[in-house]
């Protein structure tokens, strides 16, 4: 299974990239997605998870294809 | 329903008589239009503000703005419905976001109004970094609630 995982915001300066692209054969939550791409960097609780352009939660499966996004809490307006 | 993300300054009130102009279909339906412009304040958390850049999730804020849009029309009575968000970079003194509500009847647009530009805030994948006098830089980690703070 292969997906891309992207990066927006302060998120993406402290991480130092914008996006990743992870191959995995096991089902992963997003929570395990964040734990595959950095593994050094706990996953912050106010950080939001969105899997093709909507939001889910951090218990969400993946599926091959997918795009899932982490970005900080939005701010627009 | 329409809406536009823009990279440059805009005119609120001409996007809206534009947008009147280009709907003549609306005409005698409307009882009531409700406006909401958002613009960038030149301070912030007591702070001086020169600028600011908006990112945003090309794709995903489309996507969330119109499941709010339609989420507003099944809520209430509405006609049409403009929404145009700047991102990139913003100076002091213009506008960042429109939201144009036309209905038959006040209470809808105004309720449908203040639903659309809240769930924006809270939903739609924006974020702002301010760039302050000092030529410091700091991400907006926080909506406010809306209402000035002692």
């Amino acid at each position: 299974m292969s997906i891309k995982v992207r990066y927006f915001a302060s998120l993406k300066e402290s991480i130092g990239r914008s996006e990743d692209t992870l191959s995995f054969t096991p089902l992963l939550t997003v929570s395990d997605v964040w734990k595959l791409a950095n593994p050094t960097i706990a996953l912050s609780e106010n950080i939001l998870v969105a899997v093709n352009m909507d939001y889910v939660n951090y218990d969400f499966i993946v599926s091959d294809d997918d795009i899932v996004a982490f970005f900080p809490p939005v701010t627009g307006g | 329903m329409t809406l536009k993300i823009i990279t440059q300054a805009f005119d609120p009130y001409q996007e809206i008589q534009r947008y009147q102009h280009a709907h003549p279909e609306n005409l005698g339906h409307i009882g009531a239009t409700n406006i909401f412009i958002g613009t960038m304040r030149d301070f912030n958390e007591n702070v001086a503000v020169k600028g600011m850049t908006l990112e945003h999730y090309p794709g995903m804020t489309e996507k969330q703005l119109d499941n709010i849009v339609v989420e507003a029309h099944a809520q209430w009575q509405l006609i049409d419905t403009l929404i145009i968000h700047r991102v990139g970079t913003i100076l002091p003194n213009e506008p960042i976001v429109l939201v144009a509500i036309w209905s038959s009847h006040r209470g809808d647009a105004f309720d449908a109004c203040r639903y659309i530009m809240e769930a924006l805030k809270s939903k739609a994948p924006f974020w702002k970094k301010e760039h302050l006098s000092n030529n410091d830089e700091r991400w907006v980690t926080h909506n406010s609630t809306g209402y000035k703070t002692p």
